[in-house]
């Protein structure tokens, strides 16, 4: 059986959340998300060392 | 518990399960049974994506996690957003235009089947190893706290779990797991807030918060280097992310979940969700652990949480060391008490210094009853070499079980039973659809129909979960759960991860080279695994990167792969 190429990715939907058009907008907002997280615990340890 | 607590407990339990059955009764076809309706929206495939992962060890291990190691276990999940916004982004989308049931079917489709059933198979390997634990873990904890049979606990909750998915497949796994982690999250919220309510009048969330970072269980983030250190933030982000990379996008019992969205923004939106909330979630658990610990500064715990070992060993020729033991332990906790309410104390007038010398004198006084409790690990070992020396399973029941009231005893084990079964469908359902697709489709009967498949998917889920029932009811399992599952996951995933990613960014590679890296790969974790001490984080991207390099080296020396070969399509 021989391998298939990668098919080429579907038309990208919209999110439809609020004030947010692409994709790309929620994957930052997810990361910024994850960055303060990672930072409070950070500051939690520090805090309570 | 009490006759209320087994009427919330079955009550809950076994009303899900009917529900789902009941809701589930006529999916006819293949893809209704595999994939469900196919307008799963993002809520629910958010919610089916953390039952699936949130089993009851995670109910009953980390609260224990937390309250001996503190909030450290936590950097472990830091890589799962950084994961679910690659799978997001690159994994899901070829995902759904395949339309493929597995996400093995797509390494058949990118490389070649020898290649699909390497992957599959290896899924099969570890997640039936990891089946069995998922039901045994929470069996072998309640059976020994209730007094429950052991055997008979396995095969309650095993069969009930089997005759849901059997019958519903992956839309009655959907449906159940809904309701499942609400009543997780209910029983949770309940316990925190119970916990908070049980402390000590006077001792407020601050305090709570303050004792606990004065004993250190409140350092959640560790920037060591040291490779020997299970949990820093480098093995939390870099090992943490090819974990939750091969876990969220190549283990179909979490496949499966998300590509049951009615459409490619339902099914990101889902995984988003879990992007989010799962450093929380786990942080939340954790912190109840840390709380407990708190709680039990103030009340005596036992010197040994796994109070079945300690009266085994107390009744077979140790008791009266293992006595002895306990009356130092009991001694040094009334001191360190003193001390806490004398470094509170302390705190509210203002004291910093007074503060600080009680603190050092509890942590001193903890040292002591640290100390008993590792010479009664010691007496338990020497009286049973096979006595479970790790107790910080027993931490949250124990404490459920003693401080809160009945009806919501029923409704914490309720939880512990909701988790298992949450996960435990999942892993069903996905073991008994790549049976079926990548085995038994693909190799066995390629043209029956698809009544015939439906039929040889509830076989096959029936046969894995009596298969995870048997090894559950036979395992002599590692004494930590949470951890075992994680070693079992982590060996394997990362060669699993490796095929993928070949098939996503190495182009240039074919089948046979990544076959043949995948063989040498795992062959090598397993090499080093039983060789080096390094944390099992490393393993995922170790078995990951070996499988990318091999697999470019030997590419090397075959034959290119021409666009003309890679424009045929698959079978």
């Amino acid at each position: 059986m021989a391998p298939t190429p990668d098919p080429a990715p579907p038309p990208d939907e919209a999110p439809g959340l609020p004030g947010v058009r692409s994709w790309r907008a929620v994957y930052w907002i997810v990361f910024g998300i994850f960055v303060l997280w990672v930072s409070l615990l950070t500051w939690f340890t520090e805090a309570y060392q | 518990m009490n006759p209320l607590d087994y009427l919330v407990l079955i009550g809950v339990m076994v009303g899900i399960a009917a529900y789902g059955i009941w809701r589930t009764r006529a999916k006819g076809d293949l893809h209704s049974y595999l994939k469900g309706e196919g307008h799963t929206h993002w809520f629910t495939i958010g919610l089916s994506v953390m039952a699936t992962q949130a089993s009851a060890i995670t109910f009953l291990s980390t609260p224990g996690q937390g309250y001996e190691s503190g909030l450290g276990f936590v950097q472990n999940y830091f890589g799962a957003p950084l994961a679910l916004l690659l799978i997001a982004a690159v994994f899901l989308p070829i995902y759904r235009r395949l339309k493929v049931y597995t996400a093995y079917e797509y390494l058949g489709k990118r490389f070649d089947s020898k290649t699909r059933l390497l992957g599959a198979g290896l899924f099969l390997i570890q997640r039936g190893m990891g089946a069995g634990i998922t039901i045994y873990a929470p069996a072998i904890v309640l059976s020994t706290v209730m007094g429950w049979r052991l055997d008979a606990t396995i095969l309650c909750s095993g069969l009930l779990v089997v005759a849901y998915t059997v019958s519903g497949g992956s839309a009655a796994v959907n449906l159940t797991q809904k309701y499942q982690i609400g009543v997780i999250f209910l029983g949770m919220a309940t316990a925190f807030v119970v916990l908070l309510l049980k402390l000590p009048a006077g001792l407020g969330f601050t305090d709570a918060i303050a004792v606990a970072g004065g004993y250190h269980k409140l350092e959640a983030v560790d920037f060591s280097l040291d490779p020997d250190r299970r949990y820093t933030i480098w093995t939390g982000v870099l090992g943490g992310m090819f974990l939750a990379l091969s876990y969220f996008g190549t283990d179909q019992s979490q496949v499966q979940r998300y590509l049951s969205g009615t459409s490619l923004r339902e099914s990101r939106l889902g995984l988003m969700f879990n992007a989010v909330f799962k450093i929380p979630m786990q942080l939340c658990i954790l912190l109840l652990g840390a709380l407990v610990f708190v709680f039990y500064q103030f009340e005596r715990p036992p010197v040994f949480f796994n109070q079945s070992a300690w009266h085994y060993a107390a009744t077979h020729g140790s008791g009266d060391r293992l006595r002895a033991l306990e009356h130092d332990f009991n001694a040094a906790h009334a001191e360190k008490q003193t001390h806490v309410r004398s470094w509170l104390a302390a705190r509210h007038a203002g004291d910093p210094a007074a503060a600080e010398t009680a603190r050092t004198a509890a942590l001193a006084a903890h040292a002591r009853t640290e100390a008993a409790r590792v010479a009664t690990k010691a007496v338990l070992k020497a009286a049973d070499a096979k006595a479970p020396t790790n107790d910080s399973d027993y931490v949250f029941i124990t404490f459920i079980l003693s401080y809160l009231p009945h009806g919501l005893i029923g409704l914490l084990v309720a939880v512990i039973f909701a988790a298992t079964f949450s996960s435990k469908a999942g892993e069903l359902n996905a073991l008994g659809s790549t049976t079926v697709i990548d085995f038994y489709r693909h190799l066995v009967r390629t043209d029956a129909t698809d009544k015939h498949y439906v039929v040889a998917s509830k076989i096959f889920t029936a046969l894995w979960g009596f298969v995870a029932i048997g090894f559950a009811l036979f395992a002599n399992l590692a004494e930590n759960l949470i951890q075992a599952t994680n070693i079992v996951g982590s060996i394997f995933y990362g060669v699993v991860l490796g095929l993928f990613l070949v098939a996503f960014f190495l182009k240039r590679v074919g089948g046979t080279a990544v076959f043949w890296a995948a063989v040498i790969s795992q062959a090598l974790v397993f090499l080093f695994y039983a060789t080096l001490s390094i944390s099992y984080l490393w393993y995922n991207v170790v078995g990951c990167a070996l499988c990318m390099v091999i697999s470019v080296l030997i590419q090397f020396f075959l034959p290119r792969i021409s666009p003309l070969d890679t424009a045929q399509p698959a079978t």
